[in-house]
């Protein structure tokens, strides 16, 4: 690319080598890359200055861009020192020297380039990848304005979950280093600020010395509670400008932060509530992230013989289900719960409008979440206010051991077989409720389209003697009546939850998190809905083409179920009739054909299947192909929800 | 024939447990109007429920019925006697009386526990 005569820009250093490389570099190809392929028959003879071109030295008035080791390979240092396995993008010129440096200099190894075909694919991907890891090991490469636009509704939704999602963002800042024309348009002077307000931090380093620290500072801050995404931007004529001396470069160290635990007096008064409650629940949020922290709730809830709703806890413990629920609670224990204040009161949105509590009066509630350490004002996620007994900001992992140990220090021989007495109670409720959902599970068993119950139940057979992973999304196990017959009791075998629940989540996450499960071979496979697998279907071929081994069973209801519901209410309330409420929520009318679809981007498919005496052997197929590496997409027409 | 088992079906559930018995319906256009009001939606083609409450077999009792779907304690689109008439009412409840009793779970292998 020509320069002025005068440019003495932050490739200025160059000029001085010009000349003596002009003899190592091509020429540059101001003039042919402009000039049209010669014509084989009518090739007119060469301008004097193309010959000039061709023969002279360089001059002074451009810039040499070959070099041994551009920025972008220090950068490609720094992001291996942080552990990342992938880096997810759809490709973009703003990043074009990192991802060049990634695939050689980095041996495209540790990490890994993925191809998608959507940055919201790139960053859910990243985020259900992360949610099996218990931290960010999948990165993201997005390109300027238009790659961080894309990428903007999944970075919310990350934030809004608490991720760790760690985006590099491609931007020319310098106007003078941009090429005419689209660059300008991609890029921004402040590119990060349209996600700031729900990103955790952002950075525009413009030194690689500034990177390689932002860069270590970032993931630092992402994986510090309460976690979230972060974005380092990468300069391009950073990227693109070559290291004078690499070895003067350092890569700093990454040291994690420790998880903040109760305060000690604090934690001893809500034993004190708990060891005495007479039907205390615990609530179990999004605390359970780990394998050590799913056995210390456990731990927690037979201490006390109280019942766990929500959350990941043994599906099939004595304790799970939550007993008599929230409505019975004199003492309720929130971990980490997203919204409180929801779950303690009911808001019916009717013809009438009536917020009300649905817990017993002087019920003590207590709540112990890192998201009280960290919170921002806009976006309105952290929802409505709720008036606690007990707030213990801290991370649940860390401040079960001593809650834990308060209890137990509490709890004379009296109180035990007061509360041994109690457990034997929730576990023949437990019983009784298996034996209720065996039962309810059969209705509209031999129905077509198929219900959600006979479909979880051909599921739950097909997976029940594997080390299986259900990825879908929305961290939901199983669907519909017999989720309670399903046994999950390792905390891999369903996502983390949280996020926006925004429309077309689940299927670029399911895949991520697939890939994560993939290197312990472990049986994936994911409900997925129709109006979500239509977002960024092209995610799909990204699954086939790097061989993420998927059953993807479609919840097919050709419609958006939960809208049509919005629809009727709305119609009901202003007394016209609910028989348009399907007008812009059904997906009909010609029904999509997944199969169809999948084959088309490399993926088996099977379906659509209606008759459910066809599922169990649909499925079936598809798992075989499953576990020979593939992605697999049956289409199953099913019951509304 | 078809009257006389819905006559014998409506008997048998509202003696059980309704005090009073609901008004005659026509249980071919409760079928229909079940599904084109979009009652199949959160409580399945065949009543068996999901995101709404199981209605079949065996529903409550017609008065409980027709309060519920006038006036919801929880999350169901409530609908007013100019949405749904009575008589709409009547013919859906008529239509829930004729869905059969499910399977018994022994009978399925794949729901032994």
């Amino acid at each position: 690319m020509a320069k002025s005569g005068k440019h003495l820009g932050r490739r200025g250093f160059l000029k001085g080598a010009a000349a003596g490389a002009a003899a190592l570099a091509t020429p540059l190809p101001v003039a042919t890359a402009q000039a049209p392929a010669p014509q084989r028959f009518a090739a007119p003879l060469p301008t004097a200055r193309q010959i000039a071109a061709e023969s002279e030295p360089v001059s002074s008035e451009v810039d040499v861009l070959t070099a041994d080791h551009p920025g972008s390979d220090f950068m490609v240092d720094v992001i291996k020192s942080l552990g990342f396995d992938y880096i997810a993008a759809n490709p973009g010129a703003s990043f074009r020297a990192f991802q060049e440096s990634v695939v050689n200099y980095g041996g495209n190894k540790s990490p890994e380039w993925l191809t998608c075909t959507h940055e919201e694919s790139s960053v859910f991907m990243a985020d259900g990848y992360g949610r099996v890891e218990g931290r960010a090991k999948m990165a993201v490469a997005a390109h300027g304005t238009v790659g961080l636009q894309h990428a903007s509704m999944a970075v919310y939704n990350a934030f809004v979950a608490r991720s760790p999602v760690f985006i590099i963002l491609g931007n020319h800042t310098h106007a003078d280093e941009r090429r005419p024309g689209v660059e300008w348009a991609h890029s921004a002077q402040d590119v990060s600020a349209m996600v700031r307000d729900y990103i955790k931090w952002d950075d525009l380093p413009q030194s690689l010395t500034h990177w390689a620290e932002s860069a270590v500072r970032a993931y630092k801050i992402a994986m510090t509670l309460p976690r979230g995404p972060v974005i380092l931007v990468a300069d391009g004529t950073l990227q693109e400008t070559p290291v004078p001396d690499i070895a003067k470069l350092r890569v700093p160290k990454y040291t994690a932060a420790s998880a903040p635990a109760g305060d000690p007096a604090a934690v001893v008064e809500v034993a004190k509530l708990l060891v005495n409650a007479e039907n205390p629940v615990i609530l179990g949020g999004l605390s359970v992230r780990t394998p050590e922290c799913m056995k210390l709730l456990v731990e927690l809830a037979e201490t006390l013989q109280a019942p766990v709703q929500g959350g990941k806890f043994p599906s099939r413990h004595p304790l799970s289900g939550g007993g008599g629920g929230v409505r019975n609670a004199d003492v309720i224990l929130g971990l980490e719960v997203s919204d409180f204040w929801g779950t303690v009161n009911n808001q019916l949105d009717q013809q009438e409008r009536i917020a009300r509590s649905i817990v017993k009066p002087g019920t003590k509630l207590i709540s112990i979440s890192p998201n009280d350490l960290y919170l921002k004002s806009n976006y309105q996620e952290f929802g409505r206010f709720t008036e606690l007994d007990f707030t213990i900001p801290a991370d649940v992992e860390a401040t079960l051991p001593s809650l834990i140990d308060a209890c137990k220090r509490l709890i004379t021989a009296d109180r035990r077989r007061v509360l041994d007495e109690r457990g034997k109670k929730l576990a023949s409720g437990q019983t009784q409720a298996f034996e209720q959902a065996r039962n309810a599970a059969l209705y509209g068993w031999n129905a077509s389209p198929i219900s959600t119950a006979r479909l979880t139940a051909e599921m739950w057979e097909l997976v029940k003697n594997k080390d299986w992973a259900c990825v879908s999304g929305g961290g939901a196990p199983v669907l519909g009546i017999p989720g309670r017959l399903w046994n999950v009791d390792k905390h891999y075998q369903t996502l983390p939850t949280g996020g926006a629940a925004a429309v077309g989540t689940n299927l670029p996450m399911s895949i991520g998190a697939a890939l994560a499960h993939r290197k312990d071979g472990r049986f994936c496979f994911s409900f997925q809905p129709d109006g979500d697998m239509m977002y960024a279907p092209g995610v799909l071929w990204t699954a086939a083409h790097h061989r993420i081994p998927l059953l993807i069973v479609m919840n097919n209801n050709r419609a958006y179920h939960q809208e049509v519901m919005h629809l009727q209410r709305m119609a009901n309330r202003h007394q016209r009739g609910i028989t348009n409420a399907g007008i812009g929520t059904r997906i009909d009318d010609p029904n999509i054909d997944y199969g169809t679809v999948a084959r088309g981007m490399g993926a088996y498919g099977e379906g659509p299947i209606s008759n459910p005496s066809d599922l169990g052997p649909a499925l079936k197929r598809a798992a075989e192909r499953v576990e020979h590496g593939e992605v697999a997409v049956v289409d199953v027409v099913t019951q509304p929800r | 024939m078809r009257v006389a088992i819905l006559t014998m079906l409506m008997a048998t559930a509202l003696s059980a447990q309704a005090p009073t018995p609901a008004p005659a319906g026509n249980a071919m256009n409760g079928a229909k109007i079940f599904v084109s009001y979009g009652c199949y939606q959160c409580h399945g083609y065949a009543g068996q429920g999901g995101a709404g409450a199981r209605l079949a077999p065996k529903p409550i009792a017609f008065a409980a019925f027709t309060k519920y779907v006038r006036k919801p304690t929880q999350q169901m689109p409530p609908y007013t006697a100019k949405v749904v008439s009575d008589q709409e009412l009547a013919d859906i409840y008529t239509f829930l009386l004729t869905i059969p009793p499910p399977p018994d779970p022994n009978s399925i292998p794949l729901m032994k526990p």
